[in-house]
Formats: C-alpha cells, structure tokens, sequence
C-alpha cells in the first residue's frame, strides 16, 4: 500500500529535504507471461491498464513503452478538456471522459491539476455561426452544458480578443462550454502509472515491441527487445505508431500518421484565464500555471513520423494569433515541438475488436485524444475484459470503415481538435 | 520542411506542394462489383508505412501538376521523384 499524498506527507518530507519520498511506480524486468498487456505507456495505456485492475479484477498486467511513460503525445499536446461533439456517440465518449475528469484527482490521490476553465470556440463567418449553434443545441440535448455567444459577451468572457469588424476573420460569436478546461498531462499519466503500479501492474519502460505472435487467428505474445512476453489478450494503444503495430500482426489500418505543433512562449503574468480555440483560422490557445502560452498550430497534409513539422505551419497559427490577440505581438516563442498523431477518415477514434482474437485496438485519436484519456481508458479496459465494447464505444468499432456507419466529427475536431 | 524537386518546375518549398496520399491505390475496375470489404480496402485502409514509402503530391502552387514521389517517413528524405505513369523504381 502506498502512502497517501498529502498536506501532512509533504510536511513530513519536507524535514527530510524532499530525498526519501517514495518510488511512485517500480521498474520491474517483464515476467514471461501476463494475462493481459497494454503496449503504449501513455495517458490513454496507463489509463486501460488501471482500469483493467481496477474495475475487471485483472492483476497480471503490464504495460510495455518505448521509451518512457508520458513520452509521447501525452507530453506534447496543449492539455485541453472539452465534450462538445456534435453527434450522440461522440458526445456519450467525451461527456463520459469529462464526468471522470471531475473527480480524477481525488481518485488518483494525484493532483492532475484539472482546471474548469472554459472553452471557447469562434466563428468567423456565417457557415461557423451556423454550424457552431446547430452543435449548441445538438449538445444542449445530449445533457453538455453549452451556450453560444454573440460578439459582445465573446469580448466580455475573454476582452483581450480583438474584436473588431475590419480584421481579416473577424469574430462573428462562439460557443463556450464552461465545464471544459485544461489539466496538467504529465501528472495524468504520473497518476495513472502510480495508481496502476499500486494495484500490481507492471509497468516496463524502454521495452519496444517488434513484432505481435499470432497462431492463425489468435494472439499469442509480443516480441520485445527485452525477449518474448506470452499474453493472451493484448491491447494497442501507441498513436502515431498505430499502424506500424498493426502491419507487425498482418492487420491493416484506416490512418494517416501526420505532425501536430505546438509552441509555448516565455512566461508572462496571468493574462488569459480560459481556452479560446478558433478551428476556422487554426489557432488556439491557452496560459499554463507557469504563465506560458500554449499554442497549437495543425497538422502537415503529408505521412511522416519524424517529430517535427513545416515552419509555415506554425507561420500561419502565430498569423492568425495575432490578429486575434494584437497584445501578443512581442511575444516571445520559446520552444515548438511536433507530435505525430493518428488520423482517422471520420477524425473519431476506434476503440475496437480485431479480426485477430486477443488483439485490441485503442487508436485514431488523431489531434485529439488527451481530452479522452479516462474515459478511453475506462472503455477499453471495458472492452479487452469481456472482449465486447462498452455501449458507449460501440459506434467507434473498426467495422464501421466496412458498413460506412461513420462517426463524422471534422466539424468538432477539425484539426484544433 | 523539405525541398521537393517538381519534375516539371525544378527544386521548390514544400509548401507550394499539396500532399495526396498513398500512391498507387488502383481504382476498382468494376466498382459495381465490388463488396463491402473491399471497398474499405480501396477508400480506407491504409498502409501509413514508417520508412519508404510510394505518395502522390501535387505541385498546387505551381505548375499544379500531379506526380509521384518515393520518401522515407520517418526522416523525410526522398529518395526519387518520378511522374504520373512511369514506372516507380524498385527499392
């Protein structure tokens, strides 16, 4: 049993200058065997193998990363929170992933520094006004809380935004869903890993998967570079990388892997305290507690897994920031990275079967999955366990690409997803 | 963040270029024929290679001719240009 964080725990280790505070998760060598493995030790695989232990009664897991847990994505994305998709499968999975968020940090004993901030999206023409009240409503009915804003109260919820008529785009209103915001993504998979490590999961860092063992059409293992690891049931959840695990068990997928940036600029006093996306002009952003802005450009059009994208990508966000926030116009970039994510044709994710018995996979989350992480681990986990989806991921099969039942969400996502 | 060499213009920016996926997805000969899966296949799936792979650009603020080109993914160099018809070289 661990010891609980708390106000007395960091007293009490406060005495000892911080040095004996204890291993927030193991570092075990793999075991030969498991019932289940997650390949993927990010947010949304930390998260399954949690929920795995959790809610399914499984104890014999583990979860094998490349690298190091939080590595990826999970540490690349601009850490919003939002549920306000347009159709009822997208909002059941996002709603059900916020409703967690709300009491995760007491859950976890992990402080993920959710912060309610709001979230507001602009329309900058007529269509957006139309598409952005049509989404209103169709939220308003599926139980999230959303509103839309004329110019006036979009000036008032955030006054730093220029308003005026004359710029290229200018804002005609928005929508504000003030239960959405921001939270710290480090901590999410900290927490996760910590909680997860508590209950008996193995969580093996630096173990890189090179190949999935399949007798006909069972799983049977993964080949790692720390050796063979025998499973019966294996879940995928490796983003960018989706398709390349995939082609390892002969199975072939609908995605695209394509860069996503995003900078942060130096740290200034408190000067934006919600979340202003604009989808039509490819800006975003939002303050950190560290006072950086956090800005996120879109995605290359063309495949590449190199970590990094185009320069007039991010060119043509801090164009569009500008205008929009004149008052940022001296500010200082301080660091741009790249992630590569996972596209979908209908930019919905799939949380889903194989035609493989044993093999799952959690992936399409595109350019945006943190929003999701409890909520897609919580389903996946539902899923692995009795080998059916959850009612709530049900829609977000891979047999939906063959019926054409999709799950269009370009509206919602877009690229600032 | 790369140059690209249009077969038809010379070396240029890739950001005149307009990525078009996957090359040499052939299009159903009898699409009537065609069942559920396969057409999946065809409008879906993809192989979404890390390493070299075989894609269609289009020089869009160019020439705006379409072409093909051989790249590997996971640094972006590339490796041959060629155009639409001809015979993509052997890896």
């Amino acid at each position: 049993m661990k010891n609980n964080y708390s106000i007395f725990s960091l007293i009490k280790n406060a005495f000892s200058y911080h040095e004996n505070w204890e291993k927030a998760w193991k570092d075990p060598e793999p075991k030969k065997e498991y019932e289940a493995i997650i390949v993927g030790g990010g947010g949304h695989g930390l998260a399954t193998a949690y929920y795995l232990a959790k809610k399914h009664n499984m104890k014999n897991i583990a979860v094998v990363e490349k690298g190091w847990i939080g590595g990826g994505n999970t540490g690349r994305n601009t850490t919003i929170i939002r549920s306000n998709y347009l159709w009822d499968a997208s909002a059941g999975l996002y709603d059900h992933a916020l409703k967690i968020w709300e009491g995760l940090s007491q859950e976890l004993n992990y402080n993920v520094m959710f912060s309610q901030r709001g979230v507001m999206n602009l329309a900058h023409n007529l269509q957006d006004v139309r598409d952005l009240k049509r989404r209103t409503h169709a939220n308003r009915l599926n139980g999230i809380d959303a509103v839309y804003l004329n110019t006036e109260e979009v000036k008032k919820f955030c006054p730093i935004i220029n308003t005026s008529q004359d710029i290229r785009y200018p804002v005609l209103g928005g929508t504000l869903q003030r239960r959405a915001g921001t939270a710290r993504h480090d901590a999410v998979a900290w927490g996760y890993a910590r909680g997860a490590d508590e209950m008996g999961v193995d969580i093996i860092q630096n173990c890189e998967v090179k190949g999935i063992k399949r007798n006909g059409d069972t799983v049977e293992g993964i080949e790692t570079n720390k050796g063979f690891i025998k499973a019966k049931k294996i879940g995928v959840v490796a983003a960018g990388h989706s398709s390349v695990i995939a082609n390892m068990a002969g199975l072939k997928l609908p995605l695209e892997s394509k860069p996503l940036q995003a900078l942060v600029s130096e740290p200034v006093k408190p000067i934006i305290d919600t979340v202003v996306m604009s989808n039509a002009v490819h800006a975003y952003v939002s303050q950190s507690d560290k006072g950086e802005l956090v800005i996120g450009a879109g995605t290359d059009d063309y495949i590449s897994y190199s970590q990094k994208g185009s320069h007039d990508i991010v060119e043509g966000t801090l164009n569009a920031i500008l205008e929009l926030y004149p008052i940022f116009s001296r500010m200082r970039m301080l660091r741009q990275w790249g992630g590569i994510v996972d596209i979908c044709p209908d930019a919905s994710p799939i949380i889903s079967k194989t035609s493989v018995k044993g093999l799952y996979f959690n992936c399409g989350w595109g350019t945006g999955g943190f929003k999701a992480t409890p909520g897609s681990g919580d389903l996946f986990a539902h899923t692995i366990a009795n080998d059916e989806p959850h009612k709530l991921n049900a829609a977000f099969n891979l047999n939906r690409f063959v019926s054409g039942d999709l799950v269009d969400e370009h509206g919602a996502a877009a690229v600032a997803h | 963040m790369f140059l690209i060499n249009c077969p038809f213009c010379g070396e240029r920016e890739q950001s005149e270029f307009k990525a078009g996926g996957e090359a040499h997805i052939k299009r159903p000969k009898q699409p009537t024929e065609l069942s559920d899966d396969e057409w999946a296949e065809f409008l879906f799936m993809r192989k979404n290679i890390k390493g070299v792979q075989f894609e269609r650009w289009n020089h869009a603020h160019g020439c705006r001719k379409w072409f093909n080109i051989v790249r590997d993914t996971s640094n972006d160099q590339i490796k041959a240009v060629y155009k639409m018809g001809e015979k993509p070289p052997v890896k």
